[in-house]
């Protein structure tokens, strides 16, 4: 993992995330999160090839439901929380330009 | 007055059972206490005065036909990232401003069913992602221990609001500590349960693998009373468990024997920087249990040191796909855009505090492309050696008895610059959200500054019976769990 840490580049990784950034939070996120990866390069010491890794702490699989029609959540509770909505759709900016 | 929101559950239950108080009384004399102290305390975000009094009108009715439950009439404070039917859920983010739940949690609606009063929201980090509570956006809460340190978080409200008796008891959410860690700092009970044990229906969820609803309490006996409530199969969640759930509380009666009960002490768990005090009152606490009987016997928990390491890839990683769904088109705040894109990045810029945006961007970070192996996946082997160790140590023992953090509550704003200096403080609760069992913390001694000091009992997965008798064995031969704080 040591090759892997040659630092994150804050402002790209955020903006995969969605999330617009001040010039000042980028500097400072900077930062802290080398800190965090510097620290999580201990992990390193390690040899865990053969190790199985754990997604779940229970062993739960393929939960399945029969495909029933079952009651929803109110209509118009739901779109009541909408920012912007119009005949019971969500609005949304424009996507495709035309 | 007669001060019905110092008690615990179980003697309200006898009270309300011999109607010498009703469930409106216990709801005004909370509703008192909030009014004389939450302004100092900070510890509600909501209060839902007229539907509290109606609900414990209710309750009345119901107790006045013949219905029984421990819970009937006994209100509770919500951590606020439960979705509450009707109410605000804002997880103490600026970007769920506006949102109402349209849905009742699972555990909400078993509180609701067992007659509980839903008493109002309490504040927390900002989505659950803090151990101060001072990452909210939208409170500021103190513990009642001492009014300049912090309550210990996520859950602080939650603890706060019971060790300020502005509560009866109350719900948080332990993703690594969150309920243990701020029951330690304020002197309650809080119980993190088995993964799979309670149903996260209605849970905003943080990170999926690690998440439980528990309980906080003042006594070992109501935390008993308030999990029993609230496990359980939930088809609307498919990690939970079909397995029968215990009357926990039946168990804990009279007899304070641990003979022939073997409690496990993990060498490792008594950390460099630990505070000599905590080491000593929970080195005390071990040597009353063994008074009481117990077989005390070295364990060993090896993989312990890399919990921090390995829970801040694996729950950062969950949280940036969770925390996906706060992008301003459903619910919630939005900032218009141009386009999607330039909506979702100002939304989510504006609504987030800095915390949650530092731990998606590193989510992000170890979930991407060439670099998945090296933290996400290593994360997940590492985290199967933790489970491991916890696998061997219980070969040996019933449960192990540990400190559940290194220090006592702080002083505000000791560790806001420095958030690696502040998860450091999880590695001692850390561990058994890895490795999915149970633990339990309750007070065990006061610092000499007067701040509380917790004992953490650890059981195997699904041995929440354990390490209730263990807490109630040792809480019913000693006293700290009666000390009340002076607000």
């Amino acid at each position: 993992m040591a090759e892997t840490n040659q630092g994150m580049d804050v402002g790209y990784v955020a903006k995969l995330a969605c999330i617009d950034l001040t010039d000042e939070e980028k500097t400072l996120f900077q930062g802290q999160l080398d800190q965090v990866l510097q620290y999580v390069e201990q992990l390193n010491e390690l040899d865990v090839g053969d190790v199985e890794p754990t997604a779940h702490a229970i062993p739960v699989y393929n939960v399945l439901r029969k495909d029933e029609l079952g009651e929803s959540l109110d209509h118009n509770a739901v779109m009541a929380n909408a920012p912007s909505s119009a005949n019971g759709h969500v609005r949304v900016p424009k996507i495709i330009d035309q | 007055m007669s001060e019905l929101n110092t008690k615990t559950i179980s003697e309200l239950a006898e009270k309300l059972a011999a109607s010498e108080c009703t469930s409106v009384d216990i709801v005004n004399d909370v509703l008192t206490a909030i009014d004389a102290r939450d302004a100092k305390i900070g510890a509600y975000l909501t209060i839902d005065r007229e539907s509290a009094l109606e609900q414990a009108k209710a309750a009345d009715a119901a107790r006045a036909e013949g219905r029984k439950h421990p819970l009937l009439g006994i209100p509770v404070a919500i951590k606020d990232l439960l979705n509450v039917k009707g109410q605000p859920c804002t997880c103490s983010s600026k970007i769920l401003e506006g949102y109402t739940a349209p849905y009742d949690a699972t555990v909400i609606a078993k509180l609701r069913e067992a007659g509980a009063v839903l008493l109002g929201r309490v504040n927390m980090d900002e989505f659950a992602m803090g151990s101060s509570t001072e990452n909210a956006a939208l409170g500021k809460t103190s513990n009642p221990w001492n009014l300049d340190h912090v309550p210990g978080g996520s859950s602080g409200g939650s603890a706060a609001c019971v060790a300020a008796d502005e509560a009866i008891c109350s719900l948080g959410s332990d993703t690594g500590g969150s309920i243990r860690q701020p029951a330690a700092f304020c002197g309650c009970v809080g119980l993190k349960p088995t993964y799979g044990r309670v149903s996260r229906y209605g849970l905003t969820a943080f990170a999926s693998s690690l998440d439980q609803i528990g309980p906080i309490t003042k006594t070992v006996k109501d935390s008993a009373i308030l999990l029993e409530t609230l496990c359980g199969l939930d088809a609307k969640d498919s990690s939970s468990i079909d397995m029968e759930v215990p009357r926990f509380s039946a168990a804990l009666g009279a007899d304070t024997s641990l003979a022939g009960m073997k409690l496990g002490l993990p060498k490792e768990y008594f950390v460099d920087g630990m505070d000599p005090e905590i080491e000593k009152s929970v080195r005390d606490a071990v040597e009353h249990c063994k008074s009481l009987g117990a077989e005390i016997v070295d364990v060993s928990l090896p993989n312990a040191k890399y919990a921090i390491a390995v829970y801040y890839i694996i729950a950062t990683a969950e949280a940036s796909a969770n925390l996906a769904r706060f992008d301003g088109i459903r619910y919630g705040m939005r900032l218009d855009g141009k386009d999607p894109a330039e909506l979702y990045g100002k939304t989510r810029a504006a609504g987030f505090g800095s915390e949650v945006k530092r731990r998606i961007i590193l989510g992000t970070y170890v979930l991407s492309s060439g670099y998945y192996d090296a933290y996400y996946l290593k994360a997940q082997k590492v985290r199967t050696l933790i489970r491991n160790d916890f696998t061997e140590a219980f070969k040996q023992c019933d449960a192990i008895l540990a400190p559940v953090t290194p220090t006592a509550a702080y002083r505000k704003g000791e560790k806001t610059a420095d958030p690696l200096k502040m998860y450091l403080d999880d590695i001692l609760t850390t561990p058994i959200n890895l490795a999915g069992n149970c633990a339990l913390s309750l007070p065990c001694g006061f610092t000499s500054k007067g701040m509380p000091i917790g004992l953490q009992i650890i059981g195997d997965a699904f041995k929440e019976e354990t390490i209730l008798n263990v807490g109630h064995a040792y809480e019913q031969t000693t006293e700290w769990h009666t000390m009340k704080p002076e607000i």
